[in-house]
């Protein structure tokens, strides 16, 4: 199969997997068999692109042109292969987490939930093989809504609300700046397409690039780059799967991963590297990092304590982008990576408690390692591996933003590194002390007390492979660096 | 050979049906002939727009009296353009209005409700077609007079004020048209409007030339719904039949921006219109109140077709919008935005009808939980809602494109900004529908219905597949907009 084919199929593929899920509406467990086929088969497709991409070559198509110059097109670069990788790769074992949480909590409309899934994976992979700004835009804002029947999944008052900040701040940014800025581009550039060493080098005066990244970067709000973060809590209020395959990889991933490839093959790293115009955003993403810490420590509700530190670790990515240093860079991308292998794991996590315990509170954790010590293991692993403690994947990515501080003599950015890591181990690693070393206070309220162990068995089995390729990356650590080596 | 009377029998083919369906007397007799004559007439725009495509002018001289003596209908990209969008909308609905005016309008008003149908068509392809100012006058009072009666026979008793307020507001338009065109008349001695652009370049004597402007713009406004020009459109949308909302959404607003458009930069030629006025700054202003305003009151409405309507006069702001921008994208920009409005806003209010066959009327308080009983109508809301937003792959996102990019043309980085923050306006009033269709509990009134007939389905569906299709495939509508913008700014010169 030619890989021109092959990208075209990975779109192709998910969407119609979404279109047999709905027909199988009424077989539960076909309809769930497809999910994992479609899942699989997208990930083979994804992964058969990774011997070129590795090896140099750029597998493109373009499809046909929208408006007179502006083609849909896409083409498969490292970044996009990373992404696309992490993306496919986790929706099948996050399929497997599903069933068991759908069936588990008896949710209801659970044939919308896994089509708008299928469909959400087909609007990444668009992103992630995106070839031009106009291609990523468009995929970009078919993620957002076609996520959005997942967040308001309940159907509740709380989740139309929540649905509400979601879609405002999403469509609301997009619309208002990441448009904006894309039409100022073509402007500008006269062209949309990501080409290597940037479009806009020379082409524009440096105070126009510095508004240029700002609109780029709270104009792409799935980054989550504080002021335009708050969604990302919102969104919480959808079933777990969701907040984990979704909100803590595709469509949160999906952001940070448009900031980076804006930054690389829009502006070009080493033209704007010094150019005072874009100083501020070192600033500002450090500044999330710190903030959304801070707001993490203090939340007991263990999915917002997940959902802020997510918000913190994907500024570590905005951050190591702004950092300009081939270095940083790297590391930006591998901590799109390892961050996703992390936090899903601390998802799942989280999910499993919900649905074997019912708890939802960090206060209400003492002593749950015992009936659950698969699930408190996989989440101990995952919190290493988001403090950055080898032998987990976060170690890896840190490693790196780290080193491109220091080449580019960053110190202020290695101070918020430093502090972040202290952050992340006062907040995660409390929760795996109550866990394990407290005793059960069974006796405080007494309804709550009643006999568990762990989730069913696929959750298990799902939390338990991604905490196993938490650790994995660490060893194989070269297959991802091949492709963000050549980010260098 | 009866091809090189295209131009001709574009406008008398459905005005000649429309006696005959009196004659007639019958509903369903009257109807077929409608649709015969609506997609005779979308064959004919067809093919006159082909004949154009490559940059001639159509000239036909009726009953041979050569022009500038004679009437002439003169046809260019423009107008060709303009033709095939009336016709086409106009084939679309007539399939629909079937089923959706059996339900509304008393069974012995049928054959007069397409009578005036067809006056309709025929008094809006006229006003396309002609190239004479006393004739456009003429067919800008067919379609009027027509289009009041239309409004009237909705079934709201409302539906009556609606039309008289329409019937002073579109006879003064038209009374100012007419004194514009008269005060031309006086300066040149023609009325052929193309004899009328080169006369006019004679005139030294300036003053009854502005004079005809100003009295031109204002009558047009009127028609077109300029803010604030615009308070007889909202009612008029909202109690008119369905099938009567969704034709003249689409068309009548249309074709008075073209009128706009041919009196600019065809007879006046832009140097008068956009040097000697400021024009282009009245109009950005004008535009811009009424993005943001009309939006804004849409958001506030109970009744969901007035919602619409107001978003009907925001959108038209954008259309004026680009016009105002006064270059061959801001042009462009504009009337890209003519078809694709038409287009969103005839599919929305096609559905709208399928659920107020159901309903009675289309309110927020009584449509809840709508989407459980009527899919197919309220997810194509849904598509028609995000092509209003300008969600890319609609082809609101193919007009917001080109407006933005013609305002950094111009160096007018605000405009862009305020461009698209209006748009989000529209994300707002389209979300409550949502809310409202998708996560209320249907009530006990809403659950024992059913989905809409096919027949209005079909339609409605046509138009919010052609939202989709024009919003990736722009070569027809970009690359015919793009073509008549040319051509309006190089007749001017």
């Amino acid at each position: 199969m030619t890989p021109e084919a092959t990208i075209l199929l990975a779109l192709v593929v998910p969407l119609a997997g979404a279109g047999l899920i709905a027909a199988a509406h009424s077989l539960p467990n076909l309809r769930e068999a497809i999910t994992l086929l479609t899942a699989g088969l997208l990930f083979l497709l994804v992964a058969s692109l990774f011997p070129e991409v590795a090896a140099g070559g750029r597998p493109a198509v373009t499809l046909f042109e929208v408006m007179p110059g502006l083609a849909l097109k896409f083409e498969v670069e490292p970044l996009g292969m990373l992404f696309g990788l992490v993306a496919s790769g986790l929706w099948i074992v996050n399929s497997l987490y599903s069933i068991g949480y759908m069936r588990g909590n008896n949710e209801a409309h659970q044939t919308r939930f896994y089509v708008c899934f299928a469909g959400a994976l087909a609007s990444a992979v668009g992103i992630a093989f995106s070839g031009n700004l106009l291609t990523l835009f468009l995929f970009y804002e078919a993620l957002t809504l076609i996520t959005y029947p997942l967040v308001t999944h309940h159907g509740t008052p709380e989740a139309v609300r929540a649905g509400r900040v979601y879609l405002g701040l999403l469509v609301g940014t997009s619309i208002a700046f990441l448009l904006v800025a894309i039409i100022w581009t073509w402007h500008i550039a006269g062209s949309i397409d990501f080409t290597a060493g940037g479009i806009l080098r020379g082409k524009a005066s440096n105070a126009v690039i510095g508004v240029l990244l700002a609109l780029y970067v709270f104009g792409i709000g799935k980054a989550a780059v504080m002021p335009v973060h708050r969604w990302l809590p919102a969104a919480m209020v959808a079933p777990t799967p969701v907040s984990a395959l979704l909100h803590a990889v595709a469509v949160v991933k999906a952001g940070v991963f448009s900031v980076l490839k804006i930054v690389i093959y829009v502006f070009g790293v080493d033209a704007i590297a010094g150019v005072k115009s874009v100083d501020w955003l070192p600033f500002i993403s450090g500044f999330t990092i710190i903030a959304a810490s801070v707001v993490a420590l203090r939340s007991d509700n263990l999915k917002r304590r997940l959902a802020y530190s997510t918000v913190s670790q994907l500024s570590y990515v905005v951050l190591a982008a702004a950092l300009l240093t081939p270095l940083s860079i790297v590391g930006a991308a591998l901590h799109i990576a390892t961050h996703a292998l992390g936090k899903i794991t601390l998802f799942f996590a989280a999910g499993a408690i919900y649905t074997a315990a019912h708890k939802t509170e960090v206060s209400q954790l003492d002593g749950i390692g015992r009936r659950m010590p698969w699930t408190m293991a996989a989440f101990t692993i995952g919190a290493l591996s988001l403090i950055g403690i080898p032998p987990a994947a976060g170690f890896v990515s840190k490693w790196f933003i780290i080193s491109g501080a220091l080449a580019g003599g960053h110190y202020l950015a290695l101070a918020v590194l430093i502090a972040s890591t202290l952050f992340n181990a006062a907040y995660f690693l409390p929760i795996v002390h109550a866990a394990f070393f407290r005793a059960p206070d069974d006796g405080r309220e007494n309804h709550e007390r009643h006999e568990h162990g762990e989730a069913p068995w696929p959750m298990v089995v799902a939390l338990t492979v991604t905490a196993a390729m938490t650790v994995a990356f660490f060893f194989l650590a070269d297959l991802p660096l091949k492709l963000g080596e050549q980010l260098r | 050979m009866i091809a090189q009377h295209f131009p001709i029998l574009q406008v008398v083919l459905p005005l000649l049906a429309a006696p005959v369906m009196v004659l007639l007397r019958s509903g369903r007799l009257a109807w077929a002939l409608a649709t015969a004559v609506s997609w005779a007439a979308l064959g004919i725009a067809l093919s006159l727009l082909a004949q154009v495509a490559d940059g001639g002018v159509i000239s036909y001289a009726i009953g041979s009296w050569p022009p500038p003596w004679g009437i002439e209908y003169r046809i260019d990209r423009v107008n060709a353009f303009v033709l095939v969008l009336v016709s086409l909308i106009a084939a679309v609905v007539i399939v629909y209005s079937r089923a959706s005016v059996a339900a509304e309008v008393p069974e012995e008003q049928h054959y007069l409700f397409y009578t005036m149908y067809a006056l309709c068509l025929a008094g809006l392809l006229g006003i396309a077609a002609t190239g004479d100012g006393f004739n456009l006058f003429v067919f800008l009072e067919i379609s009027a007079l027509s289009t009041y009666v239309l409004i009237a026979m909705g079934r709201d008793r409302r539906a009556l004020m609606a039309s008289y307020q329409y019937l002073i507001m579109g006879t003064i338009g038209a009374t100012f048209i007419v004194i514009g065109v008269g005060l031309l008349y006086l300066m040149t001695g023609t009325l052929n409007l193309a004899d009328m652009a080169l006369r006019l370049r004679e005139v030294d004597e300036a003053r009854p030339v502005l004079a005809a402007l100003a009295f031109i713009t204002v009558g047009v406004s009127l028609k077109l719904a300029l803010f604030p020009l615009h308070l007889w459109l909202p009612n008029a949308y909202a109690y008119a039949p369905s099938a009567v909302t969704a034709f003249l959404a689409a068309t009548a607003t249309k074709v008075s921006v073209y009128v706009l458009l041919r009196f600019y930069y065809s007879v006046f030629g832009e140097s008068a219109v956009f040097a000697a006025l400021p024009m282009g700054r009245i109009l950005l202003v004008l535009s811009l109140a009424a993005m943001f305003i009309a939006s804004t009151v849409a958001v506030f409405q109970n009744d969901i077709k007035r919602m619409f309507a107001y978003s009907s006069v925001a959108q038209i702001g954008y259309i004026t919008l680009g016009v105002s921008l006064d270059s061959t994208t801001g042009l462009t920009a504009g009337i890209v935005h003519l078809f694709n409005h038409a287009l969103t806003k005839g599919a929305l209010f096609l559905l709208l009808g399928g659920i107020a066959l159901r309903l009675g009327g289309v309110r927020f308080d009584n449509i809840g939980g709508i989407a459980r009983v009527m899919p197919v109508t309220s997810f194509g809301i849904v598509l028609g809602g995000l092509s209003l937003i300008g969600v890319p792959g609609t082809v609101g996102f193919v007009s917001k494109w080109y407006l933005v990019l013609a305002a950094f043309e111009r160096g007018a980085w605000w405009l862009a900004l305020l461009i698209v923050l209006s748009s989000l306006l529209a994300v707002i009033y389209v979300w409550r529908f949502v809310e409202a269709a998708y996560f209320r509990e249907p009530g006990d009134a809403v659950a024992k219905f059913k989905e809409a007939p096919a027949s209005m389905l079909v339609p409605a569906w046509f138009m919010v597949v052609g939202c989709i299709y024009f919003g990736l495939d722009t070569g027809l509508t970009v690359g015919g907009a793009s073509q008549a913008a040319a051509e309006l700014l190089g007749s001017g010169r």
